[in-house]
């Protein structure tokens, strides 16, 4: 800021507190009801404070699940919705670091075909070649389990790029150090240039743990038993309950349970959640 | 760019790209080319006959009022969401930029929506508004509007934009912020010293610096509300009313796994493709001016 007038400072600190308001009003009413009876929704209005009902609507959601929604427990999605984004953000990362590798320390035949193919996989997002995909993954048998779920979303293009770029700028001096000191291409890859890309890994792993935790149209594509639902997709279920009104207290509480984990994993890890969002978009 | 040192072996390599390699044939690169081809064919929905019909399934489409329909509810809802959700998230990067202490901490208070998946944003907003018992509904209809997305397509269109939006916010205010404190300090105390105001600085000075970043964004934006809010519309609205909130991500979906008609699902993948690739490329091209900058 240039000049200093009390009166400025006080509208910049007013607009932030209410877009911070605003930011979080949805999340304070979602809390809210998912602490009350389900009569306390049922008549008019939802209340505006918390009610008694926390503990009760909590572990009825994690335990049982809502009966009229195919009667899954919240805690069983919640693990399903785990061990996808796990999958995929480790899948992603693993496959992407050597195929960079590859790339940058190799010379072999149809190296840039490699490049462009891998490439390619920017422009063909799941939601433009829904059904075709959708057919290879029944065919291969893969419907319903949690290599169906998580294998066909990690081929990353973004972070093949990622590690290419960082990969460029490693100064040749240590792959020849090692070179000469005998150490072979995986062990150069293993010692030096792993422990050398801790940080891009790391911020890599936030952004991509939260997009394969918020992955919705895949699962709801693939998976019909109820025992592999993940959560993101789970809570439809439970909102288009056919002629009744959705059980909003434990919709909530579920709600509540799914944005917990990537929001606490953005809060935590801030300044690697920003350092990967910035790189992904280079 | 090429590295100087490089190591040789002769399988080690197609090794080491063959699993993103395969996976990118089986899962992208194949089903793409399934759906050019199904584009061009006609099968009746037990999937017994297939016959060759060439770019009629294009031409049936840009005939069909409900497609031509589905592309303006998207145009109209991408511009919405976009518009709405890098407004807000300029004018919060341009007063977080003034604050000198606690910058860091509204920084956190604003950027986890980010983490929301689409889907569970539609769901809070859609309780939110709910015309029986959402709060918001009741505080519309307390100044005389009566708010009721089941019935009017309006409505519907409001609540996807408002919802879609709402997630977006951080990640426009992140990049916006990053801008504006690239901009450089001595460029605005020279505006202020020559008398420019605070209004006058940011328009003459600091908005025409942003525009890559706003140009970026908008790009981003318009990704997003294309492909991204499948969820937000299938999780509350199911396209309805009528079809007020069928974006077109989401008549894919509808028109090949509810209603079976594969020919016309995939030729209108093959046109969501060409959009992806032109927005890809047009965001590469951004790229090659910033690094000319």
């Amino acid at each position: 800021m240039v000049e200093r007038r009390p009166i400025t400072t006080f509208i910049t600190h007013a607009v932030l507190l209410l877009g911070v308001l605003i930011l979080a009003f949805p999340i304070w009413v979602t809390f809210v009801a998912s602490t009350h009876a389900p009569s306390a929704l049922a008549s008019g209005v939802v209340p505006l404070w918390p009610g008694d009902l926390f503990l009760e609507n909590y572990s009825l959601a994690l335990g049982k699940g809502l009966a009229a929604s195919g009667g899954v427990p919240v805690g069983r999605m919640l693990f399903n919705s785990l061990i996808m984004a796990l999958a995929i953000a480790i899948g992603k990362i693993a496959i992407s670091l050597i195929a960079a590798y590859a790339i940058v320390y190799f010379r072999f035949p149809f190296r840039m075909l490699c490049f462009w193919t891998i490439f390619v996989t920017l422009m063909l997002p799941v939601e433009v070649r829904i059904l075709p995909t959708f057919e290879v993954v029944a065919q291969l048998g893969m419907l319903n389990s949690y290599v169906g779920l998580s294998v066909p979303l990690i081929a990353s293009a973004t972070a093949t790029f990622l590690f290419r770029q960082f990969f460029l700028t490693v100064p040749d001096e240590l792959a020849e150090a090692a070179r000469i000191d005998g150490a072979g291409p995986l062990r150069f890859f293993r010692d030096i240039l792993l422990p050398l890309s801790r940080t891009n890994i790391a911020a890599l792993f936030v952004i991509l743990f939260i997009y394969g935790w918020n992955q919705y149209l895949w699962p709801l594509l693939i998976t019909t038993d109820e025992s592999f639902y993940t959560i993101v997709m789970g809570i439809q279920r439970m909102v288009t309950v056919a002629d009744a009104e959705p059980q909003w207290h434990l919709v909530m509480a579920t709600a509540m349970l799914a944005m917990l984990p990537p929001v606490v994993v953005v809060v935590a890890m801030q300044r690697l959640f920003v350092k990967g969002l910035v790189e992904t978009e280079k | 760019m090429e590295k100087r040192v490089i190591f040789r072996h002769r399988t080690l390599p197609y090794l080491l790209v063959l699993p993103q390699l395969a996976i990118t044939l089986i899962f992208f690169i194949w089903p793409a080319t399934q759906a050019l081809y199904q584009s061009v064919l006609r099968q009746d929905p037990f999937g017994l006959r297939t016959t060759f019909v060439g770019f009629q399934n294009f031409a049936r489409l840009f005939a069909d009022p409900l497609y031509l329909d589905s592309v303006k509810v998207t145009v109209v809802f991408s511009i919405s969401v976009a518009a709405l959700a890098m407004g807000l998230a300029l004018l919060l990067a341009v007063m977080a930029d003034r604050v000198i202490k606690g910058s860091t901490g509204y920084k956190t208070l604003l950027i986890w929506p980010y983490a929301v998946a689409p889907a569970i944003a539609g769901v809070l907003w859609w309780f939110l508004f709910n015309p029986t018992i959402g709060i918001l509904a009741y505080a519309l209809r307390a100044v005389g509007y009566d708010w009721n997305h089941f019935i009017n397509g309006t409505d519907a269109m409001i609540l996807i934009v408002i919802a879609s939006a709402w997630k977006q916010v951080s990640y426009n205010f992140l990049f916006f912020l990053a801008g504006l404190q690239a901009v450089p300090r001595s460029l605005i105390e020279a505006a202020a010293i020559d008398g420019a105001g605070p209004a006058r600085r940011f328009w003459t000075i600091i908005f025409p610096l942003l525009s890559p970043t706003t140009f970026f964004l908008l790009v981003v934006n318009v990704v997003y509300a294309f492909f991204d809010t499948f969820g937000v519309v299938h999780a509350t609205t199911s396209g309805g009313p009528g079809q007020a909130t069928t974006i077109m991500v989401y008549k894919v979906f509808n028109d090949g796994f509810i209603g079976l008609d594969l020919g016309s699902s995939a030729a209108q993948s093959v046109i969501l493709m060409i959009l992806v690739i032109s927005l890809t490329l047009l965001q590469f091209r951004y790229i090659e001016r910033k690094v000319q900058y």
